[in-house]
């Protein structure tokens, strides 16, 4: 039997550019580099933001280490985010509504000298 | 080339190293003393440090490829020369920044560390030499510094840089730098300057990688800002863990040494405040990052301060205020073996397997014979190969080894809820091996 045609349109995916460094590539099978497909909007319906993008990468990506990468529902202390070149604090944090092509870099503090 | 300027160059050459002659012989006398009090601030620069009206002729002389230009002309020089600095650390970023903020005439230089210099360093803190291993890395680099330049006031302090002498001694200097290796010092050197309204410095370093920083100045942020909460110990790696390629702290602590500069002539706070990121083998290899201004709900630069004093930044970071090597005790002793114990029983023949559980690169530096290779992160996915290797040896106890034994501990921890009971792992690693067995067993 043929299924109901949805009323509307899935919409078209957001391509996302995502970056690890500063030892953060190491919980991501050693690649600093990934360009990912994610929806464009959430289950309920509402726009993607950065929290979404962060659960994602966490059940997508990570392979292991959970608490490395996520911390209280955010990014565990000592990461910093930046979207498209800067810092997250700027762009709303975890309410920032992920755009086509974004570039999201993920950066571990260094602490060595 | 006249005989006259060749007798004029040897005069001169003889010259520095008379006074070279005469450092190292009273530094020398100084080492064979008996030790009697701990090492207090060096007091020498019999001078106190005074500020100055104009530059001298030397000094034009000296410094007048800076001179000529417009960005730090007279103005910018003698800004220099009347400025004060202090270097936390002369590790691998103080190493260039204390040279070349000497080199470029900045008038007076504290450098603060509690470390003496080893040969290990040197790859990297090219301040210090083979001929100075062994003395303490301020009075080394205040060597070095008075080579250089002798009209630098420079002064040692052989001292922890930590709560009972940071607002002290930070509150002599105009500028702080932070060349300092862990994170509990990185916070307590930010809050210093904080508190006493210093601009802050900051550069790190690991393997490849570099961040750079000035905090505390202009609207920008502080330190606290950025990282109100410090990171898990667990996920910090230090230099002596994670490697460093020697060059990496040296071009970082170069930037640190032209944001000093770029703060005493006045021209960095028109900057908005970035984040410097430096990847050797990326590209692009730097990149500036935009980054939030002073929090006003910050604890210790916001508008109601929780933080006035400094604080235990060793509670607060979980960690200590050093980049040297973690021993773990995570095991009972006896689900553990001495080398020395472990050495007997390899010279009995006692049938058993080796596994050593080091990273590939850690592994090719040297190894035990006899060993089965399993790196601590492919452990869990290669236990089977450990079992089936250990039935070739007719089911004989299983010895656990790495380099400081800590992951031979995990990975015992780690056999044992997998129903593994009969393993142990080998105390110390091969540093200890090394130590205690086999002196000509590599350490590194």
């Amino acid at each position: 039997m043929a299924s109901p045609a949805p009323a509307t349109p899935a919409p078209t995916p957001l391509k996302v550019n995502l970056e690890f460094s500063g030892g953060m590539e190491l919980l991501f099978n050693n690649t600093k580099n990934y360009t990912i497909e994610i929806p464009a909007t959430t289950s309920e319906h509402t726009p993607t933001l950065l929290r979404h993008l962060i659960f994602w990468i966490r059940d997508n990506l990570l392979k292991e280490k959970p608490e490395l990468f996520i911390s209280a529902d955010t990014v565990r202390p000592g990461i910093l985010v930046l979207i498209n070149d800067t810092d997250w604090e700027l762009e709303g944090e975890l309410e920032y509504q992920i755009q086509n092509n974004d570039t999201v870099v993920f950066i571990s503090t260094l602490h060595g000298g | 080339m006249s005989a006259q300027s060749d007798v004029e160059r040897l005069a001169a050459e003889n010259a520095a190293l008379q006074t070279r002659i005469q450092a190292l012989t009273k530094e020398n006398s100084r080492l064979k003393a008996p030790q009697t009090s701990p090492p207090l601030p060096d007091p020498s620069p019999l001078t106190a440090f005074t500020q100055v009206e104009s530059l001298n002729n030397p000094e034009i002389a000296r410094y007048s490829r800076q001179l000529l230009l417009p960005e730090v002309g007279v103005q910018g020089q003698l800004s220099l020369r009347n400025a004060s600095v202090l270097v936390v650390g002369a590790g691998g970023l103080g190493s260039p920044c204390i040279l070349y903020l000497a080199a470029m005439g900045v008038g007076k230089i504290g450098v603060i560390d509690h470390d003496t210099v080893e040969i290990s360093n040197l790859q990297r803190q090219v301040i210090h030499s083979e001929s100075r291993a062994g003395l303490s890395k301020a009075r080394s680099a205040r060597l070095a510094v008075h080579e250089l330049n002798s009209d630098c006031h420079c002064i040692a302090y052989d001292l922890v840089f930590d709560y009972t002498v940071a607002l002290s001694v930070a509150a002599e200097y105009d500028v702080v730098v932070d060349a300092t290796d862990n994170v509990p010092t990185r916070y307590l050197v930010n809050d210093t300057c904080v508190l006493l309204g210093k601009p802050l410095v900051s550069a790190s370093a690991l393997k490849l990688d570099g961040q750079l920083t000035v905090y505390n100045y202009a609207g920008g942020p502080c330190y606290r800002c950025l990282f109100p909460v410090p990171p898990p110990p667990e996920t910090v790696t230090n230099c002596s863990d994670g490697g460093v390629l020697g060059v990496v702290p040296g071009i970082l602590g170069t930037l640190q040494a032209l944001e000093v500069v770029k703060i005493l002539t006045g021209v960095k706070a028109k900057e908005a405040p970035t984040l410097l990121l430096f990847s050797a083998f990326s590209s692009p290899t730097f990149r500036s990052i935009k980054i939030r201004g002073k929090q006003a709900h910050c604890a210790v630069c916001g508008t109601q301060p929780t933080i006035t004093e400094l604080q235990d930044y060793v509670a607060f970071c979980g960690s200590q205020p050093t980049d040297g090597p973690v021993h773990l005790n995570l095991l009972p002793a006896g689900d553990r073996i001495t080398c020395a114990d472990y050495h007997t029983l390899r010279q009995t023949g006692q049938p058993h397997l080796l596994v050593d559980v080091r990273e590939p690169v850690q592994y090719d530096i040297c190894r035990l014979p006899g060993s089965l290779h399993v790196p601590w992160r492919d452990f869990a996915q290669r236990v089977p190969d450990i079992l089936a290797a250990r039935e070739a040896v007719s089911h004989q106890p299983i010895y656990i080894i790495c380099r400081l034994g800590n992951d031979s501990q995990e990975a015992v921890l780690h056999l044992r809820e997998r129903g593994v009971v009969d393993a142990k792992d080998i105390v110390g690693g091969l540093l200890e091996w090394h130590q205690s067995v086999d002196p000509t067993f590599p350490a590194y």
